[in-house]
């Protein structure tokens, strides 16, 4: 029964670091760069759901609401002022811009809110569903981070195959020049890209914080890079691929720190990461396309 | 008469190489005109000025008689312009249908639907194959899937960049014969050919670029019967 108890937590966790791999993963197939300030938007959304709880007593769903959009937002200004002036620019250039701009966000927050840890109200109601007479007890918030991450999931995959808008997302993920010609408008698309990527954002930061309630500045560091682990796991620009990777890498943390050392939960995620890069370099649901001459 | 299309004196740099020195061209309602000349002459940095991909430093462009120097590549789509780019360039992840539908993503929903089966009829093949991933059709095939993800948008000139490139001569023939029939059906058409006897067989007019500049300009026939061209491009004959 503990193990299934570990699986379910296992679960639950990847579900947090898949919907924030879904950002990763969607910006780096449209616009080729890795946004090392995701992670950050998370922490931005967290802060902003606390404080519109706690100090402002609005209800929970507000909270969220104004996280989500604070933090698209968010998104698509980080986009316009230090990405998009950078489109022709060297890869190197761009990444060194986004690490910059994680450390921004993240001395930002320091000014703002200080570096004393905010206890985060439960926005999920607290509670435990019970089964088998008491031998297995799961807590509200980790069914709904599994649900949120279903329903995200099927959300994308919906937007990303039935909608106009949705379609040109992954043309421009193929070929911009290209989209261009079919009349899309690449920036635009770019920044949908973004807004979509940080509003999910919120609603990671959100959950996670209602799973582990201390918030500092630097909450957003280690689940983002754990998230960006995920997407490059299940393969960098696949939706999919972050959904399995997200989900994999909860079950393995998890697994690490109950069966073999809270300590070295980490290094066991990142060594299981390099043996996936190391037998296939594309990740797990990493597309390797053969281009015909 | 108004051309359709009305290129004025663009010159083209990439970083500090001028890869266009001063072109001038016209292309007129109804007409099939070419430009020929050898690899890096120019041609493909042409057309993709004329679709907004790159930029003239000076001159003008003008579709219809509206200058469009400044308007972005997307905008152009919905005035008028479609390019099949060299090389294709088709979304080789998404499906055949899918490809088809970017190409009017400047169109209404309600119209798609007539306009997909306008271009089957153009390309029985890609019916077939409409389900199919794009990447796994043919070449000849994904040069098709290019034409008619072009043709999505009503075109009023199409701009169609080597067609013909690395196809079999079966398939250029193909391909060629179509190019017609579009013609015949009403499409202005401005190629780009490196195989410059079947481009002037075709066209009305030709233009000769080398090295970033029209060297020669005629009436196609007449292109097809110059010493120069047919020594430089046609592979001899009048030397």
């Amino acid at each position: 029964m503990a193990f299934l108890s570990f699986l379910i937590s296992g679960i639950s966790l990847g579900s947090i670091y898949a919907i924030i791999a879904l950002g990763y993963t969607m910006v780096y197939g449209i616009a080729k760069m890795l946004n090392f300030a995701h992670g950050d938007v998370i922490m931005v959304g967290a802060y902003i759901c606390f404080y519109a709880t706690s100090r402002f007593q609005l209800p929970p769903l507000v909270g969220i609401l104004l996280a989500v959009v604070v933090c698209t937002i968010l998104g698509i200004v980080i986009e316009r002022l230090a990405y998009k002036p950078l489109r022709a620019a060297p890869v190197l250039a761009v990444l060194i811009t986004a690490i910059g701009m994680s450390y921004f966000l993240q001395n930002a927050a320091l000014l703002l809110w200080s570096s004393n840890p905010k206890v985060f109200p439960p926005v999920v109601p607290t509670g435990k569903i019970s089964l088998f007479g008491g031998q297995l007890t799961i807590s509200y918030v980790t069914v709904v981070a599994i649900l949120c991450c279903i329903v995200i999931m099927l959300a994308l995959t919906w937007f990303t195959s039935k909608t106009k808008m949705g379609k040109a997302m992954r043309a421009c993920s193929e070929d911009k020049g290209a989209s261009q010609l079919m009349g899309i408008n690449v920036n635009g698309t770019i920044s949908l890209t973004f807004a979509i990527g940080s509003g999910l954002a919120a609603i990671a930061g959100v959950l996670l914080c209602s799973a582990y309630p201390t918030l500092v500045p630097t909450t957003g560091a280690m689940p983002g890079i754990k998230a960006f682990t995920a997407a490059v796991f299940g393969g960098i620009g696949s939706i999919p691929g972050a959904f399995v990777g997200g989900i994999l890498l909860g079950i393995i943390e998890i697994f690490a720190k109950a069966y073999i050392s809270t300590q070295l939960s980490d290094p066991i995620v990142f060594a299981v990461l390099i043996i996936v890069l190391l037998v296939r370099p594309a990740g797990l649901l990493g597309k390797q396309i053969r281009e015909k001459v | 008469m108004e051309p359709i299309l009305k290129v004025e004196d663009i010159n083209v740099y990439y970083g500090s190489i001028h890869a266009i020195k001063g072109i001038s061209f016209y292309v007129n309602e109804g007409e099939i005109v070419t430009l020929i000349g050898a690899n890096g002459a120019g041609k493909t940095t042409t057309l993709q000025t004329v679709s907004g991909l790159l930029r003239s430093k000076t001159g003008s462009i003008s579709l219809q008689g509206e200058d469009i120097s400044n308007v972005p590549a997307h905008k152009r789509v919905a005035r008028g312009l479609a390019q099949v780019p060299e090389g294709r360039r088709i979304f080789l992840q998404m499906s055949v249908q899918e490809n088809l539908e970017m190409g009017a993503f400047t169109q209404s929903n309600s119209g798609i639907a007539k306009d997909l089966e306008r271009v089957f009829e153009y390309f029985p093949r890609l019916k077939e194959r409409r389900r199919q991933i794009a990447g796994t059709l043919s070449g000849g095939e994904q040069q098709m899937l290019a034409m008619g993800r072009a043709l999505m948008s009503h075109p009023r000139l199409l701009m169609l960049d080597e067609p013909s490139m690395g196809l079999a001569p079966i398939l250029v023939e193909q391909i060629f014969e179509i190019i017609q029939t579009l013609h015949k059906a009403g499409t202005t058409i401005l190629l780009v050919e490196q195989n410059a006897q079947a481009a002037l067989s075709i066209a009305d007019r030709g233009y000769v670029l080398e090295t970033g500049k029209i060297i020669l300009a005629d009436n196609a026939s007449a292109l097809l019967k110059n010493d120069a061209v047919q020594k430089a491009y046609l592979g001899g004959g009048g030397g």
